[in-house]
């Protein structure tokens, strides 16, 4: 498999990458995502005690990875109450999503649709399955091949916010791009 | 996994040295609108003969009293106004003891438990007397191989003398099936679960499932569809939601629907068991379809672009009540099952799908058709509140029976008299399971061991 650790791609995808608009909450990083295997030189520090794992450095995530793609793409873009339309900047931060993944052509998605707590556990698995797929149509339209994306609606039921007011229920309307395919073996 | 087995119940009549018949109408519990008038019931603890059998007898007669008194039905009379008191069920009981004013029973049980000695095996024999009339109403017996199934016996029993004194079928002798969620662990994860419908005898279901959603249970057999979050099988990363038709009594369980460009769910059975309705969504539209699992062929029914999901047939199987926000927001729609317009009970126009509801600012869901007919139960979320409540299939009579945090996912009893559903008690509380008459009277916990969402309530066994 490919295993491309190259300065300038990451260069490259830097540059490219837009952060949250101010309109929407800040994006969290997703649950530590699956150890990537040795596929990142390990700097030889050892006194200070270990930072948080998502600080970009260029010693950060391996190059093509999913930790790579969170870093340098904006991850998650965020609805309205139960709209599942995009707006400007949901399509400046997409555009970072979409050179990336034109920028490692193996790599393969699931876009994932999240509702908050209000309404019912149907309803939100449907609105859920509209936000993935707002975002998935996106991706398509800018030239992904529909068959590296696909979707995966979890409703109400796999919120990254806990709380219940007005702020958890905005970070829970969101559509999360999930790198399932990456680009190092 | 403790797995009860369901048992077969062996039916006898009884026969007895009958107190003399006197013509009169029979005892009925009164019915006022729909409300019923609680009708005074005494059950003396049980009569036993043989090993261990008094234990039996005290534990039977309380869940029997639990059951009927769990009912808007009946009202028990408290032990402690007895007057006769070791009933032997061979005797008629002194009627005068039954009547007098301090214990006023209208009606009362006199029952037996006999463990036999030899083959361990369990009796329940049991008289219902017309207190007033002075004659018996009813007597039947009832026998399990073993000593531990004594609770279906109880609820046998309770479902006959509802059933005689209401002339309603009961619902005691069934289960209730839900998704256990254990507090702290990550939301998605939830397990199938089973218990009878008081909540005695709460097990898992499957052991390698861990993220279940919407349970329910076949009209008929012992059979649930649910929906399940699974590792993709390619790409172990991605998450799949697939539908399972799970047989609990064999523990087999087929996928029905997976598909690599669609997600499949709220799957719900036809009134016959035989076909199922449910909800895909392809490019982000839902709509709705049925799939005949004999046939195993699919029509589509809808054709909006609107979300259409929740879909629930009447008893009769020839319409479908669901959710759609075709509209503004989610209301509640009905169409015929072939597909074909129908006439819609407030317009008088002809549509593929006629709206039942109407209210300015309240978002409806959850439609779930009663097996009576009559109503339809629903949630709905206005002011920032969930609640239960129930609609007639004319849109008419719409009535909200709960009004929690967050009450939803509603469930009928077997005789469409009671809802299970689902309530978060107030911001950041674990979800429980309730119930309630279809009145809106008598809201009661179903305690649950951990928490619980998605009841769904399984027919009568048999």
């Amino acid at each position: 498999m490919m295993r491309s650790i190259s300065l300038s791609a990451l260069t490259a995808a830097v540059v490219l990458s837009v952060s949250a608009c101010a309109s929407n909450p800040p994006p969290e990083p997703e649950p530590a995502p699956p150890a990537v295997e040795k596929a990142v030189v390990t700097p030889p520090r050892v006194s200070p005690p270990p930072s948080p794992p998502v600080a970009p450095t260029p010693s950060g995530p391996a190059a093509g990875s999913r930790a790579d793609f969170s870093a340098k793409a904006t991850d998650r873009v965020y609805f309205d109450y139960d709209q599942y339309n995009l707006d400007d900047a949901d399509r400046r931060a997409l555009a970072a999503q979409v050179a990336w993944l034109k920028q490692y052509p193996t790599t393969r998605v699931e876009v994932q649709g999240h509702a908050d707590e209000r309404g019912t556990k149907d309803y939100n698995i449907a609105l859920g399955g509209r936000r993935a797929d707002a975002v998935a149509a996106y991706l398509k339209s800018q030239g992904i091949a529909d068959t590296r994306i696909q979707t995966i609606s979890f409703g109400k039921d796999k919120p990254l916010d806990t709380g219940h007011d007005e702020a958890a229920w905005a970070r829970n309307r969101n559509a999360f791009t999930n790198v399932i395919v990456e680009a190092i073996s | 996994m403790r797995t009860l087995k369901l048992i077969t119940i062996a039916i006898a009549a009884l026969v007895l040295p009958a107190a003399p018949a006197v013509a009169q109408p029979p005892l009925k519990v009164q019915v006022v609108g729909e409300e019923y008038v609680p009708m005074r019931v005494a059950i003396p603890d049980f009569d036993a003969e043989g090993p261990g059998a008094e234990q039996v007898a005290r534990d039977l007669a309380d869940v029997l009293r639990a059951d009927l008194a769990s009912s808007t039905a009946f009202a028990l009379v408290d032990k402690a106004a007895f007057i006769e008191r070791d009933l032997d069920i061979a005797l008629p009981p002194t009627f005068g003891d039954w009547s007098v004013a301090g214990v006023a029973a209208q009606a009362l049980v006199v029952g037996k438990i006999v463990v036999n000695p030899g083959s361990n095996s369990l009796t329940v024999q049991f008289r219902l007397y017309d207190v007033y009339g002075q004659s018996q109403l009813f007597a039947r017996e009832y026998s399990v191989p073993t000593p531990l199934n004594w609770r279906r016996l109880a609820h046998k029993v309770a479902d006959d003398v509802y059933s005689r004194l209401t002339g309603d079928e009961g619902y005691f002798d069934s289960r209730i099936a839900f998704v256990s969620k254990t507090p702290g662990e990550e939301s998605l994860r939830g397990r199938l679960a089973i218990m009878d419908q008081d909540g005695a005898n709460a097990e898992f279901l499957l052991s390698g499932f861990s993220a279940v959603i919407n349970p329910r249970f076949s009209p008929t057999e012992q059979m649930i569809l649910y929906g399940a979050y699974v590792p993709d099988p390619k790409y172990p990363q991605a998450t799949l939601l697939r539908t399972y038709l799970y047989d609990i009594s064999t523990g087999r369980q087929e996928i029905l629907a997976e598909n690599p460009n669609s997600m499949e769910y709220s799957a719900r059975f036809s009134p016959d068991g035989k076909s199922i309705a449910f909800s895909r969504s392809v490019n982000g539209n839902a709509d709705i379809y049925v799939f005949d699992l004999a046939r195993g062929t699919e029509r589509r029914l809808t054709r909006d672009s609107g979300v259409d999901t929740s879909p629930s047939f009447s008893p009769d199987g020839k319409r479908i009540v669901f959710e759609s926000d075709r509209g503004l927001g989610p209301q509640l729609y009905m169409m015929n099952e072939n597909g074909e317009a129908m006439e819609c009970p407030t317009s008088r126009t002809r549509e593929a799908a006629c709206r039942i509801s109407f209210e300015t600012g309240a978002r409806f869901g959850d439609p779930v058709w009663s097996p009576r007919g009559d109503w339809i139960a629903f949630s709905v979320q206005r002011r920032g509140q969930f609640a239960i409540g129930v609609i007639q299939p004319d849109g008419k009579g719409l009535r909200v029976l709960s009004d929690g945090y967050q009450d939803e996912a509603p469930s009928w009893s077997p005789n469409g008299r009671v809802i299970v559903f689902q309530r978060t008690q107030a911001k950041g509380a674990g979800p429980k399971l309730f119930s309630v008459d279809l009145t809106g009277r008598n809201t009661r916990r179903i305690a649950t061991p951990r928490d619980a969402t998605n009841p769904t309530w399984g027919p009568l066994l048999k």
